[in-house]
């Protein structure tokens, strides 16, 4: 046990969603006769739910701050008309079109984050009037029809990487190529990090913790590089996939490794004092807003090349599946906690949810009942954690024997 | 009857997994007197008074409590209630949107035929602040209170419930010198007509001039209990036992050597920002000079802490004017973040709520007005965020052993540290303090007090806010006044003296200096 500790970093606990999403998937490969975990099953599982993976990502952030957007359906929707639209009537090239409709996505963040910011309107205000407001929008210049989508963004919504190369590998030499990298940048990663841990005085490392690690997740990537490199010919990790990895990197050090994303932790634990800190509040809220509705526009794009057309009900109601996942991921109501990881891996595991129940033929009635019951008992396991006086998301950051029990139910800092 | 005993509690024994937070003590409570009970933050008193309320039930806790001579096995707040045993939390409780008859007789109605009986409960209200001597409409607000006159109302509220034994926590930490006074007479008052009050409190003078008896707790264990006649308590020998070391001088030796002034405000004018045309500053100017500690006394609403908050960057008020020049030179503060980058650097009197991120941890709290400091390119070097942070909890001797341990699991005064160490972080010029001891123990402040001479020592000008005289006068070079907006009044530390200090916080007409 004390081994497994080391090789983790502490807390086990932390992992507990992850590892919930490796349980489930594999039940379900075995109650759906090996269905689940095929090369065609994951592939559409990442390209059918990168959409909402993008908007966990914004919404996220817009939690961290004590936030809430209900918008981003609608704005996800609407943008991604206004590319159909823009490419087919106004002949335009379909990137210049992407390229408009992720502005005017900026411009509706900005508008939002002005409401909020500036006025003072709280955000779930703000944005459930937005949500009409786009909702309304998006019928309104559609006109209620469908709108065709320009071909070539199916290559980034549903396509595949190239194949080349040698055959005698027996799969996608690009997943492969993917795979190897990850692995490489993961090790080279980890042998820098304990580097620097044996540079700092004090800090005496063992070493086989970092070599466990590595061997471990070079397992799992490669695992999974062979399950997605070995689908039908001409298919691989989906490009929408890789968007979306690039996304998690990006964001992942922002929110992590900037001073930006410190200050949206700060803003979202404290106000007042982050205010006293020197950020400035006003202008963190209207950032994360912008940022909000350019990812739903993003994520309007992705799934109407997806769809190949455009259509006035698009983003109905994934404002809701994107606030699951970061709840699922464990951030807090209150804000100021919650990370990118935690949230695409609660993401993944609603993704995991509905391919299973339905490769098991269960109707969307009861998908839905049991996605709220999965949503309720993952956030009361983490209130309950915490009421051990442990938050579950930066427990690692807790370790045991420093945990003074404190002799009330809210931190008190005084007796 | 005189000295029969109201309340014993033997062998209380209560553990929280892995600590150990009382250990068998012992508490003799006589009737009709004032039981002061007083230790080290963190000692045991709150969780000694939970397990007398019931908030810590039956069985789950060993030892017995024997109440007017009977044993008692309270199973919630109710059932002490009943019993009329009433606590007053340190945290006020009313609901600010509520009028005083609603608070007072909230989760205990006057119902007549399933409706409440408002002209019945209004009357009783009115009673009941006849009292206490508060002479109050009692449909006003709770929020247009003072915090003074809501403390009160939670005493009226206790007396509603027909309380035998009254405890208060720290019922004057957040009241000025008249509102404590005009408490401490209430309770004497209280003493007169019965009942029992048993006081939670760190404040020496008021134990010795309300208490009858004084029980030291230290570490979850009754160190002693003692009798006193009213004011012969010996301070001193409380202090010792608090802390288990005899504090000979309870403010460590300060050798100034001001130099040239770096810090100065001139005709300084801020306005309400919730009530128009009400100046909380008007027109005050003073000056710091470097390496020297210069205390701002003021009773509540002096506007002490409104005056740094928006020197410190605008962070409070409506500026109307003033200028503020850093070592000879004017310099603009129109945000915090200029004011940090100008060298200026405040420590909130609310840590809780201001002073820190209690989600954070030491590592994060450390560097969090600072960021710049530790970016390398565009990202934050999160070694470099490791190694300052250790640094500052061992200069600072932060009790705990890992920078990553969260700010919740800190006492009070380790946390003070903390944010100390935040703000010396961003190398600053001029440390405005603001009660930087406040809710610390003993020990702690000794400890806060000698950073604050270091810091003066390298040179750094310090402007300290403090509501305890002793403390200013203790530490301090120079002290100015304050009197609802208006610089009052400036003494050095040749002529300091409380009484003449107190007269200039009272009285504008104190201009002498």
């Amino acid at each position: 046990m004390k081994q497994i500790k080391k090789v983790f970093g502490g807390e086990l606990r932390q992992y507990s969603m992850l590892i919930a999403l490796v349980v489930i998937t594999i039940i379900f490969n075995i109650t759906s006769h090996g269905r689940m975990i095929t090369p065609s099953n994951f592939q559409n599982l990442i390209s059918g739910n990168t959409y909402v993976l993008i908007l966990a990502i914004g919404m996220l952030m817009v939690i961290v701050i004590g936030q809430i957007d209900l918008s981003v359906g609608s704005v996800a929707g609407f943008t991604g008309m206004v590319m159909a639209i823009t490419a087919r009537d106004l002949g335009l090239p379909w990137w210049i079109a992407v390229l408009l409709s992720l502005t005017i996505g900026a411009i509706i963040g900005a508008w939002q984050g002005f409401w909020l910011a500036k006025l003072g309107i709280p955000g779930f205000i703000t944005t459930l009037g937005g949500m009409m407001i786009f909702r309304g929008g998006v019928i309104w210049i559609s006109k209620s029809i469908s709108v065709p989508a320009p071909e070539e963004l199916r290559m980034f919504s549903s396509g595949y990487l190239p194949d080349w190369g040698p055959t005698f590998t027996g799969m996608n030499n690009s997943t492969l190529l993917l795979g190897i990298i990850a692995i490489f940048t993961y090790a080279i990663m980890e042998l820098r990090k304990y580097k620097r841990k044996i540079k700092m005085a004090g800090q005496k490392e063992e070493f086989w913790p970092v070599l466990v690690r590595i061997v471990l997740v070079s397992v799992v990537i490669g695992y999974l590089t062979r399950i997605f490199g070995t689908g039908r010919p001409g298919t691989s990790f989906p490009v929408s996939g890789l968007i979306l990895v690039a996304l998690v990197i990006i964001y992942h050090t922002i929110t992590q490794r900037t001073t930006f994303g410190r200050h949206i932790y700060a803003v979202g634990g404290n106000k007042s004092a982050a205010a006293l800190s020197g950020v400035k509040v006003d202008r963190i809220y209207f950032l994360t807003m912008l940022n909000m509705s350019l990812l739903a526009a993003l994520a309007g794009i992705m799934f109407v090349g997806r769809s190949t057309a455009a259509g006035p009900s698009d983003g109905t109601g994934w404002e809701l599946d994107a606030i699951a996942a970061v709840f699922i991921g464990g951030a807090a109501v209150s804000g100021g906690i919650g990370t990118v990881m935690a949230t695409m891996v609660g993401g993944l595991v609603m993704a995991v949810l509905n391919s299973g129940l339905m490769l098991m033929g269960v109707g969307a009635d009861r998908t839905q009942v049991i996605k709220g019951l999965v949503l309720l008992v993952a956030v009361a396991f983490d209130v309950f954690n915490k009421k051990q006086g442990r938050p579950s998301i930066i427990g690692r950051l807790f370790p045991k024997k420093e945990h003074k029990p404190e002799d009330g139910n809210t931190a008190k800092s005084s007796s | 009857m005189e000295h029969s005993l109201v309340l014993q509690m033997q062998g209380i024994t209560k553990i929280f997994p892995g600590v150990r937070a009382l250990d068998d003590v012992t508490l003799e409570v006589h009737r009709g007197t004032i039981h002061a009970i007083c230790g080290e933050n963190g000692a045991g008193k709150s969780t000694l008074m939970k397990v007398l309320s019931g908030v810590y039930p039956h069985g789950s806790y060993e030892g017995k409590i024997i109440y007017m001579g009977n044993e008692m096995k309270f199973k919630d707040i109710k059932e002490s209630e009943k019993a009329g045993i009433a606590i007053i939390h340190q945290e006020l409780t009313m609901i600010p949107e509520l009028s005083i008859t609603e608070n007072i007789f909230l989760g205990n109605e006057i119902v007549k035929f399933g409706f409440i009986d408002w002209e019945t409960s209004r009357k009783h209200a009115v009673e009941l602040l006849d009292r206490i001597g508060l002479n109050i409409d009692p449909n006003t607000l709770i929020k247009n209170l003072g915090i003074g006159q809501q403390q009160l109302v939670e005493i009226a509220k206790a007396l509603s419930k027909n309380v035998k034994l009254l405890i208060l926590d720290e019922p004057t930490s957040a009241l000025n010198e008249a509102d404590s006074a005009n408490l401490l007479a209430l309770m004497r008052g209280l003493v007169k007509r019965d009942i029992t009050c048993i006081m939670i409190s760190h404040k020496l003078n008021e134990i010795a001039a309300v208490a009858g008896a004084v029980t030291v707790i230290r570490d979850g264990c009754t160190v002693e209990t003692y009798d006193v006649e009213a004011g012969h308590v010996d301070e001193d020998r409380i202090i010792r036992s608090m802390v288990g070391r005899s504090i000979e001088n309870r403010y460590p030796v300060h050798e100034s050597h001001p130099g040239e002034v770096i810090f100065e405000v001139s005709n300084w004018r801020v306005e309400d920002p919730n009530i128009p045309n009400r100046m909380i500053c008007k027109d005050s100017s003073f000056s710091v000079r470097a390496g020297e500690i210069v205390g701002f006394a003021g009773l509540m609403g002096a506007g002490r802490t409104e005056l740094m908050r928006s020197i410190f960057g605008r962070n409070y008020g409506i500026y109307h004017g003033g200028t503020i020049k850093m070592r000879g030179k004017e310099i603009h503060v129109t945000t915090v973040n200029s004011a940090i980058r100008q060298g200026i650097a405040y420590v909130p009197e609310d840590r809780k709520n201001l002073g820190m991120n209690l989600l954070d941890n030491i590592r994060k709290t450390t560097v969090a007005a600072n960021l710049g400091a530790i970016l390398r390119g565009r990202l934050l070097d999160l070694n470099l965020e490791f190694q300052v942070a250790e640094e500052y909890r061992q200069s600072l001797n932060v009790k705990t052993n890992s920078v990553d341990s969260g700010m919740t699991t800190l006492s009070g005064g380790n946390q003070q540290k903390v944010v100390l160490g935040k703000w010396m972080f961003t190398e600053p010029e001029v440390l405005i303090l603001d009660e930087p001891t406040r809710g610390i123990d003993v020990g702690a402040k000794y400890e806060i007090y000698c950073l604050i001479n270091d810091l003066a020592a390298q040179g750094k000008a310090v402007i300290l806010i403090s509501s305890e005289l002793p403390e200013l006068l203790g530490i301090s070079d120079r002290v100015y006044t304050l009197f609802e907006g208006t610089i009052t009044g400036m003494i050095g530390r040749q002529e300091f003296n409380q009484e003449k200090l107190m007269k200039m916080m009272t009285n504008t007409s104190g201009w002498d200096s």
